[in-house]
Order: structure tokens, then sequence, then C-alpha cells
């Protein structure tokens, strides 16, 4: 029943504005990928093609071996779920659920038994009755997803679904989503702008910026192996300080700032260096040391409080760094130190 | 805890409804007076002038034509009119903003020019037929009330849950029926009372376009003035109310009025 998605190069077009450049994305059966990226990066957009609403300019859209890319919107046989939950007003709950299995000409008693069944699975059996009207934004969410599940689509596409809920409710409707996605086995697109969701449920997350894919991968490669200066940036890589090669031994690599200040790194830590490339750190990952030691002589300026650790906003000459320092030495402004990265919150960034 | 009204705000509430209701109550008491003259209040009380508009066949005549004339023409107008307004509020980002200002335009015009205009082309140029002239005229003339109403009904439409029909297997067309209407149909039956009262109560636009033997009621209704002054007038214009009334209820009862609740 599930299958895979391909999102082979597609261009789109708003008028005669470009959204999506060269886009291509896959998504194996059964997997949950989410595209993740600011607001007006292209998200919705990919979504709207996919489901058929959009036709792209260029390029190709396939669900398993079926070409999807000419095929009118009501034919593609796609689970949706919206961010404004999009029910029918005039419709009871039921009557939304049986929607879609009223559409592929289920007989009535048995529309009703599988739309019941939905509802129950959703925990919504109680509300059958009522009108969307009468529900609250979580109960709403549901009903979209039991009705988005019930014609047991190949393939289920969410925007935004959780945006207007509440914080507390988000955590519990992503798991439920996750939950109800995993025992079925549906292959899932999924759109949030919040990062946290998108690493929560996702198999693989990707990357979007003005309408192409910086980087596709999972959760924890993202996190910790990013693959340029935005998606670094994007997951809290705040320092990006370019650094050439200047001596290799063996594993062992020093490499210099514009300054001259030497940095030692191990690519056995960091996997293979070029001779040019950028250190990205999280500010956890630069630690604020005496001067003299090897590393990057710095003058600190701003300290802030996280209640963990001291943050300072430091300039190592033309770079300006943001590291964290020990709560038992607050530094002040004007003090010079030396920043010392930490391997295991660092990540290579190859030249673009 | 009992508000206490203004006895000024009393007085001009009453005066306002005196001014709304004092002349339709004048003329119901003078269709039911005995006289062969209009007179208020009424002298004795009859219904031959009622049974007098049912003995003149023009009377007769022009009551038929006036409802098709506002059956037929907001039928029309609604069958153009909802697709218009429906394409308007859809497509609207990507449609040039003067275009739905166009479709309301014949609101500003005045009716007597749009009557005038309608003679010129249709009857005289294109030497259409008078009484589908007349359908014309009164279909023309209550479009854009049609656009205007369905639109303001559309506006607070989402139409992302037609997209989630369609999504759900629903072709457009279907969609349109089973998910767009049912969401507007306050809207509907708002623009259609809108426009068949428009319609029956029109005199300028059909002033123009009536001719021999097609005629409609209000029209004669003048007609028969210039001639004569006998309470007929009054009970045609009780007919006219009481007809529109009669509409209005029959709508409610078999759509379901919900015009107040948009
Ligand atoms: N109907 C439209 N006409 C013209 N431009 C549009 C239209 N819809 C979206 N755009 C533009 O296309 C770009 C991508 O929009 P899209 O809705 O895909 O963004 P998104 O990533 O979903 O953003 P958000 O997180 O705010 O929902 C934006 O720059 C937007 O302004
Ligand atoms: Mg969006």
């Amino acid at each position: 029943m599930t299958q895979a998605l391909t999102i082979d190069r597609i261009t789109a077009h708003y008028g005669t504005t470009k959204v999506l450049e060269d886009l291509s994305l896959s998504v194996a059966e059964g997997e949950l990928v989410s595209l993740l990226g600011a607001s007006g990066c292209g998200k919705t957009t990919t979504l709207r093609l996919v489901a058929g609403f959009l036709q792209p300019t260029a390029g190709a859209i396939r669900l398993g071996d079926k070409d999807l890319t000419r095929l009118p919107a009501h034919q593609r046989d796609i689970g949706l779920v919206f961010q404004n939950y999009a029910l029918f007003p005039h419709l009871t709950v039921r009557e939304n659920v049986a929607f879609g299995l009223k559409q592929r000409k289920v007989a009535g008693p048995e529309r009703l038994k599988r739309a019941d069944a939905m509802l129950d699975r959703v925990g919504l059996a109680h509300l059958a009755d009522r009108l969307p009207g009468a529900l609250s934004g979580g109960q709403k969410q549901r009903v979209a997803l039991a009705r988005a599940l019930v014609i047991e689509p190949p393939l289920l596409m969410f925007d935004e679904p959780l945006s207007n809920l509440d914080a507390k409710l988000r955590i519990d409707m992503r798991v439920e989503i996750r939950q109800l996605q995993r025992a079925n086995g549906t292959t899932a697109l999924y759109v949030t702008h919040d990062q946290e969701e998108a690493f929560s449920i996702s198999d693989r997350v990707a990357i979007m910026h003005q309408g192409r894919i910086m980087q596709l991968d999972t959760p924890e490669v993202l996190y910790q192996r990013p693959a340029n200066a935005f998606v670094a940036n994007f997951v809290g890589f705040e320092n990006l300080i370019p650094l050439q090669v200047t001596t290799r031994n063996g594993a062992e690599i020093t490499a210099r700032t514009a300054e001259g200040a030497a940095l030692t790194l191990s690519q056995d830590q960091l996997g293979p260096i070029p001779d040019a490339f950028t250190l990205a750190t999280r500010p956890d990952g630069l630690q604020v040391t005496a001067t003299g030691g090897a590393g990057l002589p710095a003058t600190l300026g701003l300290r802030t409080y996280l209640g963990r650790a001291y943050q300072y906003q430091a300039r190592a000459g033309a770079l300006s760094l943001t590291a964290n320092g020990p709560l038992s030495q607050p530094l002040d402004p004007g003090t010079a130190v030396t920043l010392v990265p930490n391997p295991e919150q660092c990540a290579i960034l190859k030249p673009e | 805890m009992a508000t206490r009204i203004h006895p000024l705000l009393i007085l001009f509430t009453v005066l306002v409804y005196v001014f709304l209701l004092g002349p339709l109550i004048i003329i119901f008491g003078a269709s039911l007076s005995d006289t062969t003259y209009l007179t208020f209040p009424p002298q004795g009380l009859s219904f031959r002038w009622f049974q007098n508009i049912w003995d003149i066949s023009a009377f007769r005549r022009t009551i038929v034509t006036s409802l098709q004339m506002a059956f037929l023409g907001t039928g029309i107008a609604l069958i153009v009119g909802i697709p218009a307004a429906y394409a308007l509020n859809r497509y609207r980002v990507t449609l040039p903003g003067w275009l739905s200002t166009l479709f309301v335009l014949p609101i500003l015009v005045p009716e007597i020019v749009i009557g005038f205009s309608l003679l010129r082309s249709v009857t005289v140029q294109a030497g259409v037929p008078v009484w589908y002239a007349l359908l014309i005229g009164h279909t023309l003339l209550v479009i854009p009330y049609v656009i205007r109403v369905v639109s303001a009904s559309l506006a607070s439409f989402d139409f992302s849950i037609e997209e989630a029909a369609i999504s759900l297997g629903s072709p457009p067309a279907r969609t349109f029926f089973t998910i767009v209407l049912p969401n507007i149909r306050s809207g509907v039956i708002a623009a259609f009372i809108l426009s068949f009262i428009t319609s029956i109560n029109d005199v300028s636009v059909s002033l123009f376009l009536t001719g021999p033997g097609v005629s409609t009621l209000p029209i004669q209704l003048l007609a028969h003035m210039e001639q004569f002054f006998d309470p007929t007038i009054a009970s045609v214009s009780v007919v006219l109310m009481l007809l529109t009334i009669l509409v209005m209820i029959i709508v409610e009862r078999t759509l379901g009025l919900a015009i107040v609740a948009k």
C-alpha cells in the first residue's frame, strides 16, 4: 500500500517569480521526511506541487512507479493535513471523516464503520455527531488526521499541522502523529518551521532555504555534521572560523586563521579536513581559557548569564564569536583570553 | 437591573417607525376603502378593489410577467453571478484588482441610463422581442447584487477546505456543489431575495423595455394612475408587498434563511 515519493528536479513559479529551483527529494516507503526552513522558503509550495494544486514548470513527481506530474489533484490519492485544519464546517465529524470514503464509493454502512473505527483510534468516537465548529483546536486537528488516514493513502502530507496549537498539545500531537504514521507504515512528508519538532519526529529532515534544499539527512547528522554554513548556522553552530592548513602530520593537522593564530585538530575526530575549510562551533564548543595556551587569542565583550554558563561576545581579529565560560569565573569586558575549540562540538565545512 | 431609556429616545424611535410604516398603513387602509377615490381612513370596508385587479386583464397579465422576470432574471443572475463571484474570490491574488470593481459597476450607473442604453442596443439595434429584452434588462439589473452579496460570503470562505475535498478524491466540479455551495448558502439566499425584490419593484429599467402587450406590474400601475385615481393603486401596492413577503417566507422555509447569521 505504502509507496516511495520521488520529487525529481522540479522548478516552480508563481507568475514569473521562481519559487523552487531544481529541487529533488525522495522519501522512502514508510519514511517520514520533514521540510524545515524559514517562512517563505517554499515548503508549502513543495507540498502543493505534490498534491497537484500547482503545476511545476520543470521536473517530475512520482509516487511508487506512478507518474503524478500531470495527474489531476483529485486522482492523486494523497492524505493532506492542513495548518488551519480545513474541516468541512457543514458536515459532522463523522461525515468529515467519511468524506474520502464516499468519494471512493465505499457503501454506506461500511463507510460509517470505517469512519467510526478511525475516530476511535484518534480518541474522538464520542464527538462523532458534532459539527467542527464545536471542537477545540486539538480535536479539530485529530479529526483532520483521521480524515486523511481513513482513506489509507500511500502518502501523507502535513503542512505545519501543529502551529495553531499550544506548546503542550503540540508535543502530545506530534508523538501521536508519529505513532499513527509508524503503525500504518505510511510514507509522509511533513512541513514545519520548528526545528525541535522536525528533529524529534523525522527519519530525515530537509533544510530548505530560498527554494532549495541545503541538506537532507538524519537529524543526528544535521545536528553534528552540517554540510554547509547555512545549515551549520541553522542548527546552532554560531561561530564560523575560516582556516588554512599549514602542516599535516598523519591525522593531526595544524591550521591558521588569516591573523596567524594556529589551531591543532585531529582528522580522527573531525573526519577528513581539506586544505581550506571553515571550522564551525557552537558557543558551547568554544571554551574561554586564560591567555597563553594554544587557541584563538580574543578580547571579551558583552557577558550574558545563561544559567548553566556565562556567554561572551568575543572578538578575535576580524571575527566576532560567541563563546561560553565557566560560572566559577565571571570575566569582564575587555579581558584578553584564548578561545579553544572543543572538537566534539565542532564541524568541518568544505569551501562552497 | 432596569436600564432607564431616555424618553426622547423612545419618542425618536416611535417617530422613525411612524415614518417608515405610516405610509404602508395608509396604503393598506386605502386599499380596503369602499369609495371610488383614494381615501384614508377607509370609508366602508370592501375587497372590491382587489377584485378589480383581477377583473382588469392588464393587471393579471403584468403580475405574471413581473413574476416571470423576477424568478427567471434572478435565476439567470444566480447562474451567471455565483461562478463569477467564485472566480473573483478564488483567484483574487492573481486577478487584477479592478476586475471585481468592474462587475459591480452597474450599481453605480443610474438605472435609467441602463434602461435607455438597453432600449437603444437590445430592442432597437438588435431587434430582440420585448419580453426577452425585458428579461435581459432584469437579469443585468440584478447581477451586480448577486456578485456583491455572494462575494461577501466567499470572502470569509476558506478555500483550503475545497482543496481538502479535492485531495480526498472529489473532482473540482462536484466539490463546488458539495463543499463550496453549502457553505455560501446564506449568501446565495440573501442574493436571491435582494435580486427578487429589486426586480419585482423595478420601474426605471422596465419603463424603457416594456412594449406592446408586455409590461410589468409597477409599470402597469403607473399607466393605470394616469387615467384613474381609484383605490386599485393601493390594492396593487398591497399585492406587490404581499408577493414579496410571500416569496421571502417560502425561500426562508425551504432553504433555511440565515442571512442574519452571516
Ligand atoms: N499564490 C502565490 N502567488 C505568488 N507568490 C506566492 C504565492 N504563494 C506563495 N508565494 C511566494 O512563494 C514563496 C514560497 O512560499 P511558500 O508558501 O511555499 O513558503 P513556506 O515555506 O510555506 O512559508 P511559511 O513557513 O510562511 O508557510 C514565498 O516567497 C511566497 O511569497
Ligand atoms: Mg507554508
